[in-house]
């Protein structure tokens, strides 16, 4: 065994192995830095996700590819810090195609984990909408290209019995994706094959024939964070009133499926508190189609697929003080935009003329004067008007949305519990 | 004298296997899936990993690229100069549309970032021989005559080295009658330690443009008690508007392969390896050559230099289009077969480098550096430059002026002298040390060219390459080239390159339509941060400099292309452009 030396952590003094894994040290002392490539048995460690970046001895750098080393010190939990690791994670989902709600990994998969822990509830970034595609040729697995992180974790651990490469990365930059070798995959065996599903952190390695047996909800990440705080989203209280005055609220299912609206009425008893408080104007709820009043909120479900989601999320930015992306759709585009990195006209044509559910001479595309024109692509909310605040989920749990609501409204101090903060 | 540890050794067959798939390529113009799985056999690796190494680089096609295949330089000096003509013309004359093979199979068009060639653009490769200073006329001429079958080696330019200047007064550096052996005997009498002693005296520091100490990476590969070690000469010269690099390596290779020997017998290697750009191929025969000739006069191989026990040889890998491959960790893994991606720091090179052997890495006009200043003594080359920073710089000016070329000038020379030298014409920014360097404006005219004083930008320190735009440049188009480049020649390893070069694309396409609002221009400049803080090798954390100080120093230029109309709610949304594809479908 190697020397004990000290170093400290966030100020906290540690006594470890000289040369151990700064990760590794971390881990052992109860302290949480967040990392998705970082696999314990991977010698020399991956660093390709960069989401464990931390200051090192003043210098910014990954944990896990750092030892530690005398006097060494390392701060985790500054604000700098804490933004940067939370936009590599929001890179990887603008970066992606990731639909959690349509994913057999969701629940069990660390991306969405790093998500959950560092509370992001909206993508600071523009989507990137590559056109990936799904490889189904391997014998064993489907290769999910729309979820790889590009973690490398594959490339490096999995081998075939005759020691070669199963997977690897092929092109480079942004067009790199990880290509399997179909005659290594189909040598490997059940338990091989199931390792190399289990340390992929996403959902892109999906081994065929095999059912996630947990549902939804009571999966590895559902629950409970593993950090010692507790994941919590602190609204500022000052500036909104406290007084419970009447306030009205106006909402709308733009692209969507009216998902968030039912989940929206998903509070049970408490609706009755809650109409007494509020009214509804320009609303599916009411089915008041123009607007009467200002309004104090604006609840906005479904991104913008057509040319009349753009006029009315502009109508509602005009008439709301405050808007509220409500749902997946509304943040970024949701399911909607798996259309985007497909071309119009092959969509129009899967969904108009060659769908199975048509009528053989009734296919026809719609298209007249007075309908919504289809636009290139879906849209999410804040990229054509300014968006206040946003709340993922596929749909939202009906506790979150109202505790935002009434945080907004009426100052209400709220914490979101890790199990209500979800993107399925 | 110093015992040098020498053993007989034998470099993996894994090393050839860049060398292989060049054969395939210029033999067949392609490399098939028959070729890819006869190399995994070769190996014995999957095929997924040899095609891994093939698709990393750009001069690799999985798909054919004609009898002769064109290479046209894209870079923004390029573009300036005409790069959009000579797009055309080739594309009329050939019948090839970029980035595909005309219907004969005869032309391959492609385009590909800087070959080098920067004092002479426009330029183009056409089956890796250069062809320069192209105008419409000259690329119908050379079309026809590949048409008759003639070929490109007889035809093409040798690109003049176009030395601009040097000290006066016998002065320079690197430019001078260098005689082989000479600064090897004497390195041989100093000893190891001597030599170490030249440099630090001398303060040489890396002309790669890292500039870290060259003496400090030296004792730190010498005390290395694991053998073999090795050499190996960074001649990638990959970024955009540098090419003194080429000018050394066709005018004074000599003083290179004697740098690497003075290396290899300071440290205790036993090879040098030149990784020479995919790019430069044209220039292999000239370094082979002088390889050649130092074997013949006994400064190359056994006992060289008369030194006895001092074992030593030099080989010539080449590279295959990938401007990453210049960051020395990933020309490591270039060099061992692999695909280019720079390593962790989990070891340094000096400890565990080329096949995980200690390795120093230095650029060529670094190991010219240490020939000459062995060569000419520390006395002398003390008395160029300035205090703190003596000695010359070799920089490669390009762009809006009347003399671009190479400028051998003493460290301290001022931004207004060399732009006086080159003549440059109404000069307006300057981008110095390329796209990853940092972007100045005419107001800084003053500052000196100099290691000293970088914190407080006082002083600028160049790496080589000086682009000069006047005022009548679109910044924000440069700016978006720098991007494109960048986002071509991300390795793809780690996240904020990868997925960050990409979107800072993006933004910019948004700003150069006029739809970005204030916000956006912060939002640039911390993703910038973020890319800085988190990359893992230079280029992801570089890509974003010019930009950040491009944003800082002409802010009305930028302020002047935001939405005027912002109302602080809506977005500017062209609602046509968004339909368009609908409407053109409908009908
Ligand atoms: C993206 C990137 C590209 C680089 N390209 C080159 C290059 O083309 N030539 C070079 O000598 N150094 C290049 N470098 C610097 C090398 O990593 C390394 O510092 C240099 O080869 C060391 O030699 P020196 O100390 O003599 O400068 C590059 C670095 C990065 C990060
Ligand atoms: S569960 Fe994970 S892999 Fe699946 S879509 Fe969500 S983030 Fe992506
Ligand atoms: S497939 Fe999974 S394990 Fe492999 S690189 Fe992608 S995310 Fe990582
Ligand atoms: S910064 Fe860019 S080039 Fe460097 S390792 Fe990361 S992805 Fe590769
Ligand atoms: S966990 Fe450290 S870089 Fe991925």
């Amino acid at each position: 065994m190697s020397k004990l030396i000290n170093l400290t952590i966030d100020g906290k003094k540690i006594l470890a192995e000289e040369n151990k894994n700064l990760m590794l040290v971390a881990r052992e002392n109860g302290i949480f830095i967040p990392s998705l490539c970082y696999y314990e048995h991977i010698e020399p460690p991956l660093g390709s996700c960069r989401v464990c970046t931390c200051n090192i001895n003043g210098k910014n750098g990954p944990a896990c590819t750092e030892k530690v080393s005398v006097g060494m010190e390392v701060q985790v939990n500054k604000e700098d810090l804490r933004d940067i690791r939370k936009a590599l994670v929001e890179m990887m989902f603008a970066e992606g195609n990731h639909i959690c709600p349509a994913c057999e990994k969701s629940g069990h998969c660390d991306l969405q984990h790093m998500g959950y822990e560092l509370g992001i509830s909206s993508i600071r970034f523009p989507h990137l909408f590559k056109d990936r595609v799904i490889d189904y040729n391997p014998s064993r697995i489907v290769m999910e290209h729309n979820r790889c992180i590009k973690c490398l974790r594959c490339v490096v651990d999995v081998h075939s019995k005759d020691g070669k490469r199963v997977f690897n990365y092929l092109n480079r930059g942004n067009e790199t994706y990880v290509g399997v070798d179909y005659v290594e995959e189909a040598k490997l065996t059940d338990d091989e094959i199931m390792n190399a599903m289990k340390i992929c952190p996403t959902g892109a390695i999906i081994v065929r024939g095999v059912s996630m047996s947990e549902p939804f909800g009571d999966r590895k990440y559902d629950q409970e964070s593993v950090q010692d705080l507790r994941h919590t989203e602190k609204k500022e209280t000052s500036g909104h009133p406290k007084i419970l005055e009447k306030k009205i609220i106006a909402t709308v299912s733009l692209a969507g499926c009216f998902g968030c609206h039912m989940s929206l009425l998903d509070i049970d008893t408490d609706l009755l508190d809650v109409i007494e408080l509020v009214s509804f104007d320009k609303s599916p709820l009411t089915d008041i189609k123009t607007f009467s009043h200002r309004c104090h909120i604006g609840l906005i479900e479904g991104g913008c697929c057509n040319s009349e989601n753009i006029e009315t999320l502009k109508l509602f930015r005009e008439h709301c003080d405050i808007l509220v992306a409500m749902g997946e759709c509304a943040v970024w585009g949701g399911l909607p935009a798996m259309r985007n990195s497909i071309p119009l006209s092959e969509c129009l044509e899967e969904a108009y003329l060659n769908c199975v559910t048509n009528e053989p001479s009734n296919n026809i595309i719609p298209y007249h004067e007075d309908l919504p024109k289809i636009l290139d692509k879906v849209y999410g909310c804040n990229e054509i008007v300014k968006i206040d605040y946003f709340i993922p989920g596929c749909p939202p749990d009906a506790n979150h949305i109202w505790k935002v609501v009434k945080n907004l409204l009426w100052g209400e101090e709220f914490s979101v519990l890790y199990s209500e903060f979800k993107y399925d | 004298m110093a015992e040098i540890k020498t053993k007989d050794f034998n470099e993996p067959d894994r090393t050839q296997m860049l060398d292989r798939l060049w054969e395939i390529q210029l033999k067949y113009g392609q490399i098939t899936d028959t070729d890819i799985l006869k190399l995994s056999e070769m190996y014995n690796l999957s095929g997924i990993e040899v095609e891994g190494v093939a698709s990393f680089y750009h001069f690799f096609h999985r798909k054919p690229t004609g009898k002769f295949t064109i290479y046209l330089n894209n870079s923004i000096v390029s573009q300036h100069k005409g790069y959009t003509r000579i797009l055309e013309t080739f594309e009329r004359e050939t019948g090839a549309v970029l980035g595909s093979v005309d219907r004969s199979g005869m032309f391959g068009l492609f385009s590909t970032p800087c070959i080098g060639l920067s004092d002479q653009e426009p330029s183009a490769l056409i089956n890796f021989y250069p062809f320069t200073n192209l105008n419409a006329m000259k690329v119908k001429d050379i079309i026809n005559k590949l048409k008759n079958n003639a070929n490109p080696k007889s035809i093409c330019d040798s690109p003049p080295d176009n030395i601009r200047y040097t000290p006066t007064e016998n002065k320079s550096v690197f430019f001078r009658n260098f005689i082989p052996g000479t600064a090897l005997a004497k390195a041989s009498e100093m000893k190891p330690n001597g030599v170490l002693d030249a440099l630090r005296v001398s303060e040489l520091a890396g002309r790669g443009g890292a500039y870290y100490p060259t003496w400090k990476k030296w004792i730190a590969a010498k005390g290395q008690p694991s053998s073999p070690k090795f050499v190996v000469c960074n001649a990638d010269e990959g970024e955009p508007g540098t090419f003194k690099d080429r000018v050394l390596m066709n005018s004074q290779p000599a003083s290179l392969i004697e740098g690497m020997i003075i290396c290899g017998f300071t440290i205790g290697a036993g090879l040098g390896i030149i990784y020479l750009r995919g790019e430069y191929r044209w220039l292999k025969a000239k370094l082979e050559d002088t390889i050649t000739e130092y074997h013949n006069l006994g400064l190359l191989g056994k006992n060289c230099g008369q030194i006895r026990g001092f074992h030593f040889d030099i080989r010539i890998q080449m590279g295959a289009g990938s401007y990453v491959c210049g960051e020395e960790t990933a020309l490591l893994e270039s060099l061992e077969g692999k695909r280019g991606e720079p390593r962790t720091k989990w070891y340094f090179p000096v400890e565990k480098g080329y096949l995980q052997q200690p390795t120093v890495v230095n650029n060529v006009e670094t190991f010219c550096a240490v020939s000459n200043i062995i060569d000419l003594g520390t006395e002398h080359y003390l008395k160029l430059g300035i205090p703190g920073s003596p000695g010359t710089k070799l920089i490669s000016v390009s762009g809006d002026c009347k003399l671009p070329g190479i400028y051998e000038i003493e460290w301290g020379m001022t931004v207004a002298e060399l732009l006086e030298l080159c003549e440059a014409d109404d000069p307006y920014y300057m981008q110095v040390s390329g796209p990853s360097g940092e972007c100045i404006s005419i107001k800084e005219k003053f500052r000196r060219i100099s290691m000293l004083d970088l914190l407080a930008r006082k002083d600028i320190r160049c790496g080589g390459s000086f682009m000069i735009f006047n005022s009548q440049r679109d910044l924000v188009k440069v700016l978006m080239n720098f991007a494109e480049f960048f986002k071509q020649e991300s390795c793809g390893i780690c996240t904020p390159c990868r997925a960050g070069n990409f979107i800072i694309h993006r933004k910019l396409e948004r700003l150069d339509s006029g739809m970005a609002i204030d916000e956006d221009l912060i939002e640039l400049k911390t993703w910038g941060n973020i890319m800085r803080a988190a990359s893992r090798c230079g280029l992801g954390k570089t890509a974003t400099n010019s930009l950040t100080i491009a944003m800082e120093k002409f802010h009305p230029y930028f302020s002047d292309k935001l939405d005027k109309e912002f109302n602080g709610q809506s977005m500017k949304f062209d609602m046509e452009a968004a339909t368009r594809e609908y409407e053109i479908y409908k009908k």
